[in-house]
């Protein structure tokens, strides 16, 4: 695993327009992985403990379903972050997530950074905006695929 | 069209082909029995007349004197034309509408935004940039299905991918063996491999689709003015009469199906008009 600089978070869009100072301090929580086909990065109960940002390929996030194994409930493409239950108690993960081919990504201790942000309320309202948007969106896309929008009308509930 | 032929007398053309996309949905491959309509430019639709049963708009889903039309059998009319079979003659009236205007992307990205069935009125615009290759930038089509099944055209994707387009399908409902995206389309829209700055978007599918796709790749600095939304209206004469088809200021028929996003935007979130 190597280091991950603020440069080089200055260059993911989730960090863009990261204050400077703050993706300084984050940086040294973070460390460049490549993850191998059928990785699997966490399993649903597990504690979590960390997140990832996606540089390239695709994570899958599953459930195991009694009687159908992991079902693939949706897939993060590069520039996706994979994992919040780091940031809310009881810190366990809700879902799994596997690599869907080769991953390179940063991964984030998120311990630390709960620290970090505890100790810089700046830094924590800037990171919790952050993954407050990333969690919204996903709510609304969820939402969405809830309506069914491509089934046939005798489909629809 | 030979001769100054009325806008709403169909004109015959013979089924000379027939494909099944998925369960529901069969591409017809139509070549004129006598008279043609004039050729239709992409995202054109004609009117679809099956003898006897009724007429809908349906989009071009290959232009050409001998063309190809993509129906989804979502009611009596769509079920008819489904169901013909080699040899069996339809009507068709048009073309109608304004089509993709593909010529004001000339030089730029493109991307094709496609929900579901809406890839079909969006296919010839991606065969003619595939066609035009260097007329223009980088191409990314990105299609959002229900399943794998649903998914039309399922088998030319990979023909687009070699000839050099950036070809990404997202399913809501993945099935056994999937191993593809599965999410909503607009996930992908972050994938897709152009320079947001410069690209023109053609986006084909549900109203809400379209909305939350166009939202995203303006997110991203796409251009809203670049941006075109492809609407679908009860429309009936085709030629803007009747009026069916009328969303606010527009006549669908006629001012559309292909609108600019800024335009339709407002009138896709008015709850009726």
């Amino acid at each position: 695993m190597d280091e991950v600089t603020a440069d080089d978070l200055a260059r993911e869009r989730f960090f863009a327009d990261v204050p400077d100072r703050h993706r300084a301090v984050l940086a040294p929580t973070a460390r460049a992985v490549v993850v191998p086909d059928g990785h699997r990065f966490f399993e649903e109960g597990g504690r979590a403990e960390w997140f990832w940002l996606v540089r390239s390929g695709t994570v899958a996030l599953d459930l195991q379903v009694p009687g159908r194994g992991a079902v693939v409930v949706e897939t993060l493409p590069a520039g996706s972050v994979v994992g919040w239950s780091w940031l809310f108690p009881p810190h366990r993960w809700r879902f799994g997530a596997v690599a869907v081919g080769p991953v390179t990504a940063h991964r984030f201790e998120g311990p630390r950074v709960r620290e970090l942000c505890a100790a810089d309320p700046a830094l924590g309202y800037d990171l919790a905006l952050r993954f407050g948007a990333v969690m919204l969106d996903r709510l609304e896309a969820t939402r969405v695929r809830v309506l069914d929008l491509y089934a046939r009308p005798e489909q629809v509930p | 069209m030979t001769g100054a032929r009325s806008p709403v007398a169909p004109v015959p053309y013979r089924v000379v082909g027939r494909r099944e996309e998925t369960a529901d949905t069969v591409t017809l491959v139509l070549e004129p029995a006598g008279p043609s309509i004039p050729e239709p430019a992409p995202g054109q639709f004609t009117m679809m007349y099956a003898f006897g049963v009724g007429e809908v708009p349906i989009s071009v889903s290959r232009t050409g004197r001998v063309l190809e039309q993509t129906v989804r059998a979502v009611g009596p009319v769509t079920r008819a034309l489904c169901a013909t079979r080699r040899g069996q003659v339809l009507g068709l009236r048009g073309p109608f509408g304004t089509g993709w205007a593909l010529e004001a992307a000339r030089g730029r990205d493109l991307v094709f935004a496609a929900g579901g069935i809406g890839l079909a009125p969006l296919r010839p615009a991606v065969l003619r940039a595939l066609d035009e290759g260097a007329a223009f930038g980088r191409v990314a089509v990105l299609i959002g299905a229900r399943t794998p099944a649903d998914l039309p055209f399922a088998g030319e994707l990979d023909e687009w991918r070699r000839r050099g387009a950036q070809v990404e399908v997202t399913v809501d409902r993945p099935g056994p063996g999937w191993t593809g995206h599965v999410g909503l389309i607009t996930a992908l829209a972050g994938a897709a491999d152009i320079d947001p700055a410069g690209a023109a978007a053609f986006v084909c599918g549900p109203e809400i689709m379209m909305r939350l796709t166009a939202e995203a790749l303006t997110g991203l600095g796409m251009d809203p003015g670049a941006v075109r939304l492809s609407m679908e209206r009860n429309m009936h004469c085709g030629v803007g009469w009747c009026g069916h088809c009328q969303l606010g200021p527009l006549l669908i028929c006629r001012d559309g199906p292909v609108v600019p996003y800024e335009r339709a935007v407002p009138l896709m979130t008015v709850r009726e008009l």
